[in-house]
């Protein structure tokens, strides 16, 4: 008995012992080439291929593997924020969206950018991206493909109403048109950060900002809510809101329930990204969606807030960062240089509906014949507004959640002072969220 | 073990007096005890006390998790902020009523399911258990996306199913109001663990001797009286215990709201407002007063139950 039960113990420590050998040369002894990991957002397959190709022009001297983050922007930078604060090594590329940025480089978890690469990396590139990827007057990240959403329209729709779309729409003729055509505008009334990205928009058009200085200390912060440019925004929010010109779950539409009412033909007019265009063509191949409806698709400049003031469209996309605690830094700028060349960003873009930040990929032919709008997209890219660039952005972001949700609610010179007075609470502590 | 001592006399009459002379019987049981339940012991601290005692230290500060360079004690102040925010209390309210809502419908639900169980025939009873057992199989997450692309307005079929009563039409937005989207969030609850309260009150019910019953019959009661009389009071203590264990259960609600509503339209509950402070927010200090709160407002729930209602938990063990 007692014989056996030592055998069992002295086998058990050889097993625990060959277990953190094991462990330990998984950690040392890495044969081949460093594995770079890039963690990016859910996407139609374009980062990964995109990933084996740059694997192969690195020639041997690294290989990048992809690990994919959660689908929602604030929770892919929940689940970084907290892996960087524990200085996770295993993070080498990062697809970032842009209003998370700031919040990353002030946190010193970004790698600083080498300034060949930047030079490199930010010629003939859009400038509303570049102004994304920086943070402090330095280039933080870098660009790789760039968002902006449209108006999108049912050229019938539009031309029964009598809408010249040849020229720049405002709010209120969309409106007026949906209201005398019948059918809806969709845009996104959820709670969510889409819904910030219409009220940015908004404000932005109007000619506002939500941040009038941005500052260190959360406290200084000066917002720009209290303004009539703001006031004028949240009016035009109220309208379309509560025109009757809007689907019955509108406080709880995203994009994606917008592109569905569009393709139905329960919406003639709406603003969203342009992943709505490959999301129809695949819908025809597929034999989900009828040509004649992909043939009725227009397009155009996101709807003006006072009329012969250009707008502001929301600026969107992904940028590539480098973890500060990766051990490959030098390697990881160098694959980024691969990742967003523009044959790549043209590919992306083609195969993936996500525009690219270089503007020399927007007269590709191949990129035109897949997106005919892409000359629309270029030139919304260039009037885009980004949304308040601040390390707090998640508090501001949550707050106007808070304030603005439900859209049918709001309520000009009212809804700003109070999203103004939480927001100043929550960032000097003094409030939940 | 050579001793010789009578062993239930000599043990009986030492103990009390005299501690150190315990028999090496008793002492080899407790040490056995010991070694059982030790490892548990254990792991239990590593895993409950050891969070519990890092949530109260990091509460006491102002702690950023992006900014750990200006991380500050501030004593008491968190929970000052988070006891004078309305929000808080809103969301208190909001998980109130959740619990007393689902642990209400759920307790008689749950009753009458275990009646069906128990009364069922020998040849159906283990088809009809698993059958009642499978929605608390499934995980609360799964449930909460399965209740929400049910009652959705682009994906759901609720809306056309139920078209025909009032009030319900192709146009329904279940989760654009507080009511409704809270009767979808409790529905969603109820379907998932009235199983596991009908399974407590399953093991209560089997607890109530037959004789007591026959004699009740023999008297002439009814079938009312005697599950008033008889069944009812004879498992009370099932009955408290199931209650207990889903209110403290109820009272964590989160799934189902950040699925469905994402705290929209007021719905926020106790544990999503300490996870939007916390994972969210990244402010260490604030989310950990809001949790310590909550496991404050748990405790007192246990509390409560067990000193108000008088449960005795080894009772509905049948150990008495």
């Amino acid at each position: 008995m007692g014989h056996q039960r030592r055998r069992h113990r002295v086998s058990a420590i050889g097993m625990v012992v060959a277990a953190v050998t094991a462990l330990a040369g998984c950690g040392q002894g890495e044969a081949g080439p460093p594995n770079l990991v890039w963690y990016t957002n859910p996407d139609s397959g374009g980062q990964e291929e995109i990933a084996a190709r740059c694997t192969e022009a690195a020639g041997g001297r690294y290989t990048i593997s992809i690990s994919v983050l959660p689908r929602e922007a604030s929770e892919q930078r929940q689940q970084l924020v907290r892996r960087l604060a524990a200085n996770d090594s295993s993070i080498d590329l990062m697809s970032l969206d842009p209003p998370y940025i700031p919040e990353l480089a002030q946190a010193g978890f970004l790698a600083p950018v080498p300034p060949d690469v930047a030079q490199r990396t930010t010629e003939g590139v859009v400038q509303s991206a570049v102004e994304g990827a920086t943070w402090d007057d330095q280039l933080v990240t870098i660009p790789f493909w760039a968002n902006t959403q449209l108006l999108w329209y049912k050229k019938s729709v539009a031309q029964a109403a009598g809408l010249d779309m040849s020229r720049p729409v405002t709010w209120d003729q969309l409106v007026e048109a949906a209201t005398s055509q019948d059918t809806q505008i969709a845009a996104q009334g959820r709670r969510a950060e889409s819904l910030v990205v219409w009220l940015n928009a908004l404000i932005e058009s109007a000619g506002g900002a939500v941040i009038a200085q941005t500052a260190d200390r959360p406290e200084d912060i000066q917002l720009g809510l209290e303004s009539p440019e703001s006031q004028r925004a949240t009016e035009v929010m109220r309208e379309v809101a509560t025109s009757g010109a809007v689907g019955p779950a509108f406080t709880t539409a995203g994009e994606d329930e917008g592109a569905s009412s569009f393709e139905s033909g329960a919406a003639a007019f709406m603003v969203n990204w342009p992943f709505v265009w490959p999301r129809a063509t695949s819908g025809v191949e597929g034999g989900t969606l009828d040509q004649a409806v992909v043939d009725d698709y227009g397009w155009a400049l996101y709807p003006q807030v006072d009329e012969g003031r250009p707008s502001a469209p929301p600026y969107g996309g992904i940028n590539i960062g480098v973890g500060a605690f990766s051990n490959h830094t030098d390697l990881a700028y160098n694959a980024i240089e691969c990742i967003t060349s523009e044959e790549n960003q043209a590919y992306y873009f083609t195969t993936n509906g996500n525009p690219a930040s270089r503007l020399a990929v927007y007269e590709d032919p191949a990129v035109i014949e897949a997106f005919p709008m892409a000359p629309v997209i270029a030139q919304s890219l260039e009037q885009a507004a980004p949304r308040p660039q601040t390390p707090y952005y998640s508090e501001v972001s949550g707050s106007l959640q808070r304030i603005y949700h439900p859209p049918t609610a709001v309520a000009p010179g009212t809804t700003e002072p109070a999203a103004a007075e939480l927001i100043r609470a929550v960032l000097s502590g003094e409030e939940l969220l | 073990m050579t001793t010789t001592v009578p062993p239930s006399v000599g043990a009986a009459a030492d103990t009390p007096a005299t501690p150190p002379g315990l028999s090496d019987r008793v002492r080899a049981e407790r040490r056995l005890g010991w070694m059982l339940a030790g490892p548990a012991f254990a792991v239990m601290l590593l895993v409950t006390a050891y969070p519990i005692v890092q949530a109260v230290y990091d509460s006491l500060f102002s702690y950023r998790l992006t900014d750990p360079g200006n991380s500050s004690f501030v004593g008491l102040e968190n929970y000052w902020v988070v006891l004078t925010d309305a929000l808080w209390w809103q969301s208190f309210g909001v998980t109130a009523l959740i619990t007393v809502i689902t642990v209400a419908v759920e307790l008689v639900l749950g009753f009458a399911l275990a009646l069906v169980m128990l009364k069922a025939l020998k040849g159906l009873r283990p088809i009809l258990r698993a059958a009642i057992l499978l929605p608390y199989a499934i995980i609360t997450v799964v449930s909460a996306f399965a209740w929400q692309f049910a009652f959705d307005l682009t994906s759901g079929f609720v809306n056309s199913w139920f078209a025909w009563v009032p009030g319900i039409s192709a146009d329904t937005d279940w989760f654009g109001g507080f009511g409704s989207s809270l009767l979808v969030i409790c529905l969603a609850e109820i379907w998932k663990t009235t199983p596991f309260i009908s399974l407590l009150l399953l093991a209560g019910l089997a607890q109530v001797p037959d004789v007591l019953q026959e004699a009740a019959q023999v008297d002439g009661a009814t079938w009312w009286q005697r599950m008033w009389k008889v069944t009812i009071p004879n498992m009370k203590a099932a009955i408290m215990v199931a209650l207990l264990f889903r209110t403290l259960d109820a009272f964590r609600v989160f799934d189902s709201v950040f699925i469905m509503t994402a705290g929209a339209n007021g719905t926020e509950t106790v544990s999503f407002l300490a996870y939007r402070q916390t994972i969210a927010r990244l402010e260490i200090g604030l989310g950990s007063a809001v949790s310590v709160l909550l496991f404050l407002s748990v405790v007192l729930i246990a509390f409560g139950f067990i000193k108000g209602f008088k449960v005795d938990l080894s009772q509905a063990r049948g150990e008495k």
